[in-house]
């Protein structure tokens, strides 16, 4: 009865890059012009899914970061004077004209940082517009926001960021400093640093007074430079636990006001009455959404043993369907890792994770030749000693672990120096609030995982950093409160 | 290997039907859908971008898949003979297209279906057991599906007792089931109707393609065609969860029928991805997919033709049925 068909085949469907017009070279974006380095150093940016070089760009040194800062320090003080309503109708234009570029942000940052475009079209620029407008909204009602009445910027904020959401974590960093009436240097990390210069275009689009934004693009001694200048009064970071606790040796005993948003190696437990499918999906985004290059990454399952088997045959069944490959593709579910260097880093733990005994499987997939890939990867019969069970890999790599009772998950979901993110599944919803009371983790999420949201506070304990971006939360970062 | 229901992992499914409680108790087993998860992977799964070869493949595919109904009080032998035709060569200026896999009639239709569709290999399904309300005894129900499978009919669409469901009656509703298929004997398929929108929420539905399974379905299909909400793509993802979980289990593999609402070939195409990447290839194929939907066959073969010929060619170069 049952006929041989072929199978589904999904011809390729690959967006346009001609909706992207990437200039040979980029400045720096200074006073509200884009110059050279001081000393006309350049760097390249490639894209990681091809290896093409696709422009070059000015790398920062001391002097340019010092010329931004000074900018920055000038333009904060008319900038800070404005009204909130002024101030807000400048980000409400940034916010509408994000979403008018949004395709060809999309592609921007899809060629730049290799993830898929599924993702920046789907995820990242809508929030990334959603931040700005949300911002937008708080510029001109400070005074309600409970840190008392007519509460005052900072002045000038020097901000680093990473390359895994370029552009998302700009707007997470400008949006709430533009709209308490900071000024900002920002720069963004050396691999992606093409959406932040478009972002530059984007303010002189929308007519934002000179100084008020400036880009330093460079690696990590420009971050160094714009962290350690002496005046610079908010020094926000995203990035690496290691590199966080240099900024904090390096900001200790200044004045400098200091947020950081570090590493994780979040849990995401799953009780054996979990709806099953849907814990299946949550447990697909929460550790292969961005190539698992996500901070708050479910990098950890924690699985009741009752259902530990049944799970992994459904998991291991769903992996099988994701499609990895050219980023550009609107069915790609998994594009390239960032760079060389992260992709050696998540194949070094791999490889420890299988020295240490952990068992290994990855779906039949495979590689395009050029470019930085890694297989979706599981680990099983992973325990709390494994390396791969406590360093963050920042890869498309899941470490499964067991537990017995909720006590136990509890007890394994908090055993980790990171505490930024878990992910709860029960249909119980007593059984939500319970186990949600006792982790430590700033960002819980039941039934679903990896869900952003303006409005939603972020942020983490012990080494995943302190303060929180995003809501009501994010303005106090800053404010003089 | 789908559930946690200790009747299930303990002893196996033949348990399973021993008692009303037991039923009750393996149903409630089942694990939970969660609403915004459900939907949410069903609107991902819609956003695939399906061009070229693959369209082609699907858009026949597609065509191959249709059951092609009327069910209208005012039916005639001759618009069933339209319909029979149709069915055959839905596209008479284009021979490659090919056949739907049914034509859905009322019982007293058949034997006028029968003949329409003679000499091919397009069946004939009807609806019987007091479609669509299935408020009649189940003396009545199973004489209308005796009459319908002696006329002829390949294929049975019941619906169940929604009532029974709901009031928490699942053996009146397996006993039904498992009635009406032994009426259809050895020579017709069950499809087995739920009215996923009176059923109200995804755990209901989850269950009831269970039950449906359980008593012997040959299909689980989404609804009649005749309430406010039909098939959509969540509450089908959900059923082809569910065939797949229950092959896992037991190796009999059951159909999946969507009904009712699915109008363009665009949203057939995103019904092709939920069958592809959750149930997989094995049911990409008439015999365990099809696609309730009469308005459906004319988008599908205006975009056949469109990329045949690279332009639209406008609702007067397919057939009115």
């Amino acid at each position: 009865m049952e006929t041989q068909t072929p199978a589904f085949e999904y011809a390729p469907a690959p967006e346009s890059r001609a909706v992207v017009d990437i200039a040979p070279s980029y400045g720096l974006f200074i006073d509200g012009e884009f110059t050279e380095a001081a000393d006309g150093k350049v760097f390249k940016t490639v894209s990681p899914s091809t290896e093409e070089v696709l422009s070059e760009v000015a790398e920062a040194g001391e002097a340019d970061v010092d010329r931004a800062v000074k900018a920055a320090r000038k333009a904060f003080e008319t900038w800070s004077a404005l009204p909130g309503a002024e101030r807000a109708k400048y980000l409400f234009r940034i916010a509408r004209i994000i979403q008018e570029r949004s395709r060809e942000l999309a592609v921007l940052e899809t060629l730049d940082n290799g993830k898929p475009i599924r993702e920046t079209r789907d995820a990242d620029l809508p929030l990334v517009a959603a931040h700005f407008f949300y911002y937008a909204g708080w510029a001109d009602k400070l005074d309600h926001a409970g840190y008392g009445a007519n509460p005052r910027p900072l002045g000038v904020a020097g901000q680093v960021i990473p390359w895994n959401f370029p552009l998302l974590m700009l707007a997470w960093k400008i949006a709430p400093a533009l709209a308490t009436g900071n000024t900002v240097v920002l720069k963004p990390a050396e691999t992606t640093p093409l959406s932040a210069l478009f972002f530059a275009d984007i303010c002189r689009q929308a007519g934002l007074p000179r100084g008020v934004v400036n880009i330093v693009t460079g690696d990590g001694r420009a971050g160094a430079a714009l962290i350690a200048h002496p005046d610079v009064n908010k020094v926000a970071f995203t990035g690496s636990t290691a590199v966080g606790k240099e900024i904090a040796r390096t900001v200790a005993g200044t004045r400098k006001k200091l947020t950081l948003e570090l590493g994780g190696k979040g849990a995401n437990i799953v009780f054996d009455d979990a709806p099953i499918d849907q814990a299946v999906e949550g447990i697909v985004s929460g550790i292969f959404f961005n190539q698992g290059q996500v901070c708050c990454a479910g990098s950890r399952l924690l699985v009741q043993e009752s259902i530990h088997d049944e799970l992994l045959d459904s998991l291991k069944r769903r992996l099988a369907t994701l499609r990895l490959g050219d980023p550009l593709d609107k069915n790609t579910d998994i594009g390239a890792i960032n760079s060389a260097e992260q992709l050696a880093r998540i194949t070094a733990l791999a490889d420890q994770g299988e020295a240490e005994g952990a068992e290994r499987w990855s779906p039949a997939c495979e590689l395009p030749s050029s470019g930085y890939w890694f297989a979706p990867t599981l680990f099983t019969n992973v325990t709390q000693a494994h390396t791969v069970a406590r360093d963050e890999i920042f890869g498309p790599v899941l470490s499964v672990l067991t537990f017995r009772t909720p006590d136990e998950a509890v007890a394994k979901a908090n055993n980790t120096p990171y505490g930024l993110s878990a992910g709860i599944w029960t249909e119980k919803g007593s059984r939500i609030l319970a186990v949600a009371n006792k982790l430590r983790a700033g960002v819980i999420w039941s039934n679903t995982f990896n869900k952003f949201d303006p409005t939603s506070p972020f942020g983490g304990y012990k080494e995943s950093g302190f303060g929180r971006e995003g809501g009501r939360h994010g303005l106090e970062a800053y404010l003089d409160v | 290997m789908p559930t946690t229901a200790p009747a299930a992992s303990a002893h196996g499914l033949a348990d399973v039907t021993a008692s009303d409680s037991t039923l009750r108790r393996f149903l409630h087993g089942l694990p939970g859908v969660d609403t915004v998860g459900l939907e949410a992977r069903a609107a991902s799964l819609g956003t695939r971008s399906i061009k070229t070869t693959a369209k082609a493949y699907a858009l026949d595919l597609a065509i191959s898949m249709v059951d092609l109904t009327t069910l209208e009080g005012a039916d005639t032998p001759g618009k069933v003979r339209a319909l029979g035709a149709k069915a055959v060569r839905p596209d008479p200026t284009d021979r490659t297209a090919p056949a739907t896999a049914a034509v859905c009639v009322y019982p007293d239709m058949v034997p006028a279906a029968k003949a329409a569709v003679a000499g091919s290999d397009v069946k004939v399904a009807s609806v019987a057991t007091a479609f669509p309300a299935g408020r009649a005894s189940l003396a009545v129900k199973l004489a209308d599906v005796r009459e319908a499978v002696a006329a002829g009919a390949d294929e049975v669409d019941m619906v169940i007792d929604r009532g029974a469901f709901l009031a928490g009656h699942y053996m009146k509703v397996y006993d039904e089931i498992t009635a009406v298929r032994e009426a259809c004997g050895t020579s017709a398929r069950l499809k087995v109707i739920f009215e996923t929108g009176e059923l109200s929420t995804y755990d209901n539905i989850r269950r009831a393609s269970w039950l449906g399974m359980l008593a012997g379905a040959d299909f689980i299909k989404t609804s009649t065609g005749k309430v406010a909400v039909n098939a959509t793509p969540s509450n089908t993802l959900l059923m082809l969860e569910a065939v797949r979980d229950f092959r896992a289990q037991t190796g009999v593999q059951v159909g999946v029928k969507p009904a009712g609402g699915i109008r363009t070939a665009k949203d057939a195409i995103k019904f092709l991805v939920l069958v592809n990447e959750t149930a997989g290839e094995d049911w990409l194929d008439n015999h365990w997919f099809r696609f309730g939907a009469s308005s459906l066959l004319n988008d599908l073969l205006m975009q056949r033709q469109k990329l045949a010929t690279g332009r639209y060619s406008g609702p007067d170069y397919v057939t009115v049925d």
